[in-house]
Formats: structure tokens, C-alpha cells, sequence
């Protein structure tokens, strides 16, 4: 090789390793936007509890949430080693600071309000909010597509049939669950109908899945608009109310349902995350690299389906989320799904509490539908976002 | 030659969609080590053929085996550890840079391979001189560097049977030829090497073997010598053509007579079998 050819080399190999060892030490500080991504949870998690008619300080958070857990897992074995521990934490000087902080006095309004109002909402909140932005991330490497999200494979849709249904109707065969479990199912039922109609010989064709969703959800606004002809002004008020989406009145048993959903679903997605990477190449290249595709779309299909059905089902419609929060964490830390679906989950969380904290706050004592919050600050932050896209790159790509 | 392992067999390969035949009694044999190159006009067969050796197309008849075992014996898993596909183009949504991209290529690879994948990454960029482009976003890279980094992807994922779909079409002629001669040290080192050409100039030049589909037969199968008669050029091309040598390398050399109205000669050579 000829000199300069030789140098030209030589100066390209250098800029590799730079650029290896920017991704080494990024990916070494990769620890700092979960660390980051867990402080603003926390903190939202803190505001959002503290906040409202009965405000509480965080430290009487942190208090009364302690008692109730002592209380509720005594007799959980190994129990009392966790309280030790913690008990001897106090004997440092950070931990004296600690117990000087944590020695309040919590009213027992307080602990009421707390235990049984708010923290089941902010719960859900951080919940259905990590579930949704998952779902987002996910839907959108299927599609390759940066539009995606929960609404479009037909679940939102479908869900809304069966809390109408249950509302307008009337039906209470199931009490209190008969709401969510009519929204559950029809949604993950509609879901199966467009991957139906969709799937031919073994293999369903990405275009036709997205076109069969809008088609389907279409025809079930259709289905939704008949039966609120049929409904009452007080039915309508509560169909109107639900597919605005609310966080109020949510109960604790209610909460373990969605928080496992959720759970099993955001581990099931982020397994997928290389698969998800492989798959933004292209369906074929995906296959090329030992990707059971078809497999895999309908796994990531179905999940995002259960985990967005169940949210919607107990908090009603609220959008955005799953569509904002994706790209919002790709523009800061890449399109890497492996690092993308948990941030994503962080960053849904957190967002959605704020979104709530707005929602019960900024029109007090009114409550502002949490839908309405978030498409409000959504909607324009992802005009914003994709103003700048396209000043920045001439596009989306 | 004849010692070497056929890699892919095809035998009696069809492909029916649509009412259409897209191929038709194909066979063929392509042995280890070897470049070939597929050739023939637009709508020939040329990537139906290689789709179905991909595995992303089921023969509506024949059978096609990858070192010994049929295709559809072979799970993804193990299929993405023994053949590489370079697309045509590859459209990323996303911003991934250059290098995460090479690094998608290691993925089907055993875990102890994969904690080569630096070095590997690495060699695979600077093979295709894409190393410089190692922390560009791929979107905003041009067509012909993507292809580049496209291929260190196929590279990295160090399979015995390579396909390439046109790698050389976006690519400047240094580029070219670079893109060539690395498909001739991976047959070098054993690998087995398909590729679809429109030059055919890079084709009788770098291939060890032409496959020259027409109308979704192949009409002839050979050395570079072998399949570079006029006739049978200008009739599946539907351009007359006449053939040179290569001043330098004993190739030959196709060239284009610049007239499309001309009656094609009638000393078309008949179609050979294509088993090595």
C-alpha cells in the first residue's frame, strides 16, 4: 500500500477506536440515564403523592409508606433482617441525617389519603404509563414504522367497544370488573381480528396489518357511535369521561393486575430486544440473521395488545404516551431497543405521574381528564419534535 | 475443482407465483470456494433465484441443499450462521450508526465468537473502507456508502455462503472493484460467493463461473470463456454485443455495439447444464 493510502488507513483506525471507545465509555456511563431516568421516577412518584388537598412532605411519604409495608410484610420471612438493616443505616452519619429527616409526624388523615387514594392512582399512573411507552417502542420496530403505537393494531379501539358496550348497556354481570374486563377482552379480540385478516400462508404482510387496524378501528367508531345513540346523557357523560382517560379511583386490587400484566409483558418485550433491532433492518434481513420473525411479530403483538388493553381497560383512553415517549428517548440515547425499552419504561412512568400532578393541580378543585393533559403538552412537543427533525436531517429518516 | 464440497445444489428448481413461472428447471451446482456470478436482463429470474437460495421463498417445485442439507432443514438460527444476504438496498427508520449496524451482523453468532465482536466490527469496516463511517448515522449516509457498510455487515457475520444482490450498482468503480476482490479472497479462504451482476464486465473479470438466466431458464453455465460468445450475449441481452480480451488479464471483455435494432445472430449456443 502506498504511503498516504497507508496513513489514510491509519488515521480511519484511529477514528474507529475513538468512536469504539466513545461507545465503551457511553455505554459505561450507559448506567447514568437509568440512574437518571430512576430520579425523576422517584421524585415524580414523591410530588404526585405529596401533592393535592392533604399535601404531604416526602419524608412523610417515605414514613407512612415504611409503616404500612412493616405492616403489611411481617410476616414475610427475613423481614426483620431488611428493618435491621435499615435501622442500622441510622448509625452513619449520612443515615443520622436520614432519621433526623425521616422523624415527622404523619395525621391520620394523612395516612388515609395517602394509603388509600393516592398511592393506588400514582401507581397505576407509573404502571399503565410504562406499559404504554413499551408498547410504543415496540410497535414501532415491528412497523418500522416511527407512527406507531397502541392505537393502531386495533386495541384502543376495541377496548372502547367494550366499555361502551358495558356502560351503555348497562351490563354488570361482573360488578365493578365488568367494565375493564369487557374493554380487556374486546381488545385484545379486535387485535386478533386485524393480525387474522392480515396473516395469509403463514406470514403476515406489515402494510396490510397497519391498513386492516385503520380499517377495523374505523369500522368499530362506527360501532361505538350506534350504541351512544342508545345511550342516556348520564351514559354519555361517563363514556365521554373514560375515553379521556382517568387515573381517579383506582383501587389497590386493581393495581396488581395491571402492575403484573405489565411486568410480564415490559420483560417479555425488552427479551425481544435485539430481535426488535434486527427487525428495523428489514423483515427479510431480520431473517437472514436468525430471527424467527413471524414468531416474534406475533409474540410483540399480542404483549403490547394485553399490556395496553389492561391499562386502557381500568384508566380509559390516554394518548400520546405510547407514541411521544419512544422517540423522546431514541433522541437522546439512539434507537438501540436494547437500551431504548427499559428507558422507555422509566421515562412512561415519570411522565405519566406529571402528566397526572398537572391533570389534579392546575384547575383546582376541578380534575382535568388525564388524555387531555397528555395530548395537550404531547401534541405539540411531537410537532415540535418533528419540525426540528426536519430541519435537522430533511426529514424522518 | 471437482474435489471441492458443493456448497449449494440446486436441482430442478421452480418457482410459480401469481400464474407466472419465475423460474423454471433450474439446476445447478455451485462448489466451495468458488465466485459466480448470476447475469441475464431485468426480470430474468436473477433475484427470484437468489430468494430462494436465501431461504425467503419456497420452490413451488425442486430442491435446493446448502452444503449437503436441504434448505428447509435448516432452522434461522442455524441459517443466519451459514449464509450472509446483502440486500439491494437496506432503508433504516432509525438512526443507528455504521457500527451498530456491522454489529447486527454478529447476532446469530455463538457467544463465544461474539466477544471478537470489536475486532471483528472493526476488520469488516476496514474491509469495505467504511471504517471512517463507523460513527455516522446510516440514514444520512449516500447510497453507495451504505451499501459499504452494509456489506462489512454481511462480512462481520463470517458465513461460508455469501449472496450478494447487486452490490456493485451504487458504487464508484474503485469501489467496485474493491467489492469484487474482497469476494475473491473470501473464496480464497473457502467461502462460496453468489452474486448478481448488471456489469458484465465485472462478472467475466472476477467470477469463476457465470450463470446467464434468461426468461426464468438458465440458458447457459459456465467459466467466463465459456458464456462469452456474442451470440448468445446479444440473445438473452437483446443487445448485440462483441467481446474483447482484457489487456492485462486473461478475461474477457464485453462490449455493448451501440445498436439495439440490429438482427441478433443465429449461432446462439444451446443451453448447457450447469452441474460442475
Amino acid at each position: 500500500m502506498s504511503l498516504p493510502g497507508r496513513i489514510r488507513t491509519t488515521i480511519a483506525r484511529i477514528r474507529y477506536s475513538a468512536a469504539s471507545i466513545g461507545r465503551r465509555i457511553s455505554v459505561g456511563a450507559g448506567h447514568a440515564p437509568y440512574a437518571l431516568l430512576l430520579a425523576l421516577l422517584v421524585a415524580a412518584f414523591l410530588l404526585n403523592v405529596g401533592i393535592g388537598a392533604v399535601s404531604v412532605a416526602p419524608n412523610q411519604v417515605i414514613v407512612i409508606i415504611a409503616r404500612h409495608l412493616d405492616a403489611h410484610l411481617q410476616a414475610l420471612p427475613g423481614w426483620e433482617a431488611v428493618v435491621d438493616a435499615g435501622s442500622r443505616l441510622g448509625t452513619f452519619p449520612p443515615g443520622a441525617w436520614m432519621r433526623d429527616w425521616l422523624a415527622v409526624d404523619v395525621t391520620r388523615q394523612q395516612d388515609a389519603v395517602i394509603w388509600t387514594i393516592r398511592l393506588p392512582r400514582v401507581l397505576m399512573g407509573a404502571v399503565a404509563g410504562a406499559g404504554l411507552a413499551v408498547s410504543g417502542a415496540a410497535l414501532q420496530g415491528i412497523f418500522r414504522n416511527p407512527l406507531a403505537d397502541p392505537g393502531l393494531i386495533g386495541v384502543s379501539s376495541g377496548a372502547a367497544l367494550g366499555a361502551v358496550t358495558a356502560i351503555v348497556l348497562n351490563v354488570t354481570v361482573l360488578g365493578i370488573w365488568t367494565l375493564p374486563v369487557f374493554a380487556f377482552v374486546a381488545g385484545l379480540l379486535v387485535t386478533s381480528l386485524v393480525y387474522l385478516i392480515a396473516r395469509h400462508d403463514g406470514r403476515t404482510e406489515v402494510v396490510t396489518l397497519l391498513l386492516a387496524g385503520v380499517a377495523i378501528s374505523a369500522v368499530i367508531g362506527a360501532g361505538v357511535g350506534l350504541l351512544i345513540t342508545r345511550a342516556t346523557d348520564q351514559q354519555i357523560r361517563t363514556v365521554t369521561f373514560w375515553t379521556m382517560g382517568s387515573l381517579g379511583g383506582t383501587l389497590w386490587n386493581q393495581i396488581w393486575i395491571v402492575a403484573l400484566v405489565t411486568a410480564v409483558g415490559i420483560a417479555l418485550v425488552i427479551r425481544s430486544g435485539q430481535a426488535l433491532n434486527l427487525l428495523v433492518l428489514g423483515e427479510r434481513e431480520a431473517r437472514h440473521l436468525g430471527v424467527h420473525v413471524e414468531r416474534t411479530r406475533t409474540l410483540l403483538m399480542f404483549t403490547t395488545a394485553a399490556m395496553t388493553g389492561v391499562s386502557v381497560a381500568f384508566t380509559g383512553a390516554i394518548g400520546f404516551v405510547g407514541l411521544v415517549v419512544p422517540h423522546l428517548v431514541r433522541l437522546w440515547l439512539g434507537p438501540d431497543h436494547r437500551r431504548l425499552l427499559p428507558c422507555a419504561a422509566l421515562m412512561g412512568a415519570s411522565l405519566l405521574l406529571i402528566a397526572d400532578l398537572v391533570s389534579r393541580t392546575i384547575v383546582q378543585p376541578l380534575e382535568l381528564p388525564i388524555g387531555v393533559v397528555t395530548s395537550l403538552i404531547g401534541g405539540p412537543f411531537f410537532l415540535w419534535l418533528l419540525i426540528r427533525t426536519r430541519r435537522q436531517q430533511g426529514g424522518w429518516a | 475443482m471437482s474435489a471441492a464440497e458443493t456448497a449449494i445444489a440446486i436441482q430442478a428448481l421452480a418457482v410459480r407465483r401469481g400464474g407466472r413461472d419465475l423460474l423454471a428447471d433450474v439446476t445447478l451446482a455451485i462448489p466451495a470456494g468458488e465466485v459466480v456470478a448470476l447475469v441475464g436482463p431485468n426480470g430474468a429470474g436473477k433475484s427470484t433465484l437468489m430468494a430462494a437460495i436465501a431461504g425467503d421463498l419456497a420452490p413451488s417445485a425442486g430442491s435446493i441443499q446448502l452444503h449437503g442439507r436441504a434448505l428447509e432443514a435448516w432452522s434461522p438460527g442455524e441459517l443466519a450462521r451459514i449464509r450472509a444476504v446483502l440486500p439491494q438496498q437496506t432503508i433504516l427508520q432509525f438512526g443507528f450508526t455504521s457500527r451498530e449496524v456491522v454489529a447486527m451482523g454478529r447476532a446469530p453468532l455463538p457467544p463465544e465468537d461474539r466477544r471478537q465482536d470489536d475486532d471483528a466490527i472493526a476488520f469488516a469496516l476496514s474491509e469495505t473502507e467504511a471504517l471512517h463511517l463507523a460513527a455516522r448515522r446510516f440514514p444520512t449516509l449516500s447510497g453507495g456508502e451504505q451499501t459499504r457498510v452494509s456489506l462489512a455487515r454481511v462480512l462481520a457475520q463470517e458465513t461460508r455462503i455469501v449472496l450478494l444482490d447487486e452490490p456493485t450498482a451504487a458504487l464508484d468503480i474503485r469501489h467496485q472493484q474493491l467489492v469484487m476482490q474482497r469476494a475473491r479472497s473470501l473464496a480464497a479462504r473457502g467461502m462460496t460467493v453468489v452474486a448478481i451482476l448488471h456489469d458484465l464486465n465485472l462478472a467475466m473479470t472476477y467470477a469463476d463461473r457465470i450463470a446467464v438466466l434468461a426468461h426464468g431458464a438458465l440458458r447457459a453455465c459456465g467459466s467466463p470463456w465459456e458464456v462469452a460468445v456474442e451470440g448468445l450475449l446479444a440473445d438473452v441481452f437483446r443487445c448485440p454485443v462483441a467481446i474483447a480480451r482484457h489487456p492485462v488479464l486473461d478475461r474477457p471483455l464485453v462490449i455493448p455495439l451501440g445498436e439495439l435494432d440490429v438482427p441478433v445472430p443465429a449461432d446462439v449456443v444451446p443451453a448447457e447444464s450447469g452441474a460442475g
